[in-house]
């Protein structure tokens, strides 16, 4: 690994960690989901940087893709739940 | 107060366990036995020029048909515990989506579609197969389900197609049985040669199959969920 890569991965990991500490500490859930997305989609650009593209197409489809949209389609409905 | 020690403590504890670990981690020179077979014999032996991809479908085949079954029983749960509200229809009272999302989706759809049958059909040439383009056409189907909130899809069609290629995976698997090495043996179509498209026996094939089954497993998913009244 070159030392731009290296920089680049110590970059990636802290701002995975902020992000998961935002995802926790969060006062909004929406901002929680996002940030729950955010994790992923730098989760999956570190596979790619690691030299693993399947894993980090799986992980940006499913994880910061897909598992984000369902999070925002429930929280509408458990909303929607709670109003009427 | 106590709840907060007890987890902090569980923390402490999950690091003490996960430490040894970390610091016994050197990473190796070189490729261990296993992945210096699969390195060395998969383009001749199989014709597939993503190892990944040989791994999944054929060395491994048996595992991707269990987590495709997984995925299938989780997708019938989901069917299952959401069919009682569809029982009862209410008039809905959904606000429609914004101009900006209904037009983007008709030009976005079909090319995302597009590209989930362009990754799992590639799947043995190029990163991703099967599950990477099956999630992809899945959202799609979101998108659509987001522009068009009313939007009803077939489920005859979905479960017919799910069901079709789970059934055309495990013939696949069985005719390998005979006509090649074992179950899931791609080597029943020629393998042709390594970087075409038309080439690894039957991976293309199964792979395929896969995406088409993954793809509609998730679309049902989501649309058994947009369907359900709110409760």
């Amino acid at each position: 690994m070159t030392t731009f890569s290296v920089a680049l991965t110590v970059v990636l990991a802290i701002a995975m960690l902020g992000a998961a500490v935002l995802a926790i500490t969060g006062r909004s859930l929406p901002i929680a989901i996002l940030a729950a997305g955010l994790v992923s989609l730098f989760a999956s650009v570190l596979f790619l940087l690691l030299a693993s593209p399947d894993v980090a197409m799986t992980e940006a489809a499913i994880g910061s893709g897909l598992t984000t949209f369902l999070f925002f389609f429930i929280l509408g409905r458990v909303r929607g739940g709670e109003n009427g | 107060m106590v709840r907060r020690f007890a987890a902090l403590l569980l923390i402490l504890a999950l690091g003490a366990v996960f430490l040894p670990l970390f610091l016994a981690y050197h990473p190796d020179t070189s490729l261990n036995p296993t992945a210096l077979y699969y390195a060395e014999r998969t383009a001749q032996d199989l014709g597939a020029a993503n190892i990944v991809t040989a791994i999944v479908v054929t060395y491994r085949g048996l595992d991707t048909l269990g987590e495709v079954t997984v995925l299938f029983l989780s997708a019938a749960i989901v069917g299952l515990v959401l069919a009682r509200d569809r029982l009862t229809p209410r008039p809905h009272t959904r606000v429609p989506a914004g101009e900006l999302l209904t037009t983007g989706s008709r030009l976005l759809a079909p090319l995302i579609m597009l590209l989930g049958v362009y990754i799992f059909s590639n799947g043995h040439l190029t990163p991703g197969g099967g599950f990477q383009g099956g999630a992809v056409i899945a959202s799609g189907v979101l998108l659509l389900l987001l522009a068009d909130p009313e939007r009803r899809f077939g489920h005859r069609i979905i479960g017919f197609i799910e069901s079709l290629s789970g059934v055309a995976y495990v013939l696949i698997g069985l005719a390998g049985l005979y006509y090649a090495g074992g179950f899931l043996d791609n080597r029943i179509l020629p393998t042709g040669q390594v970087g075409q498209l038309f080439s690894a026996g039957a991976i293309p094939l199964i792979y395929s199959l896969i995406g088409l089954k993954v793809g509609s497993e998730f679309s049902s998913i989501l649309a058994d969920l947009s369907e359900t009244e709110e409760l």
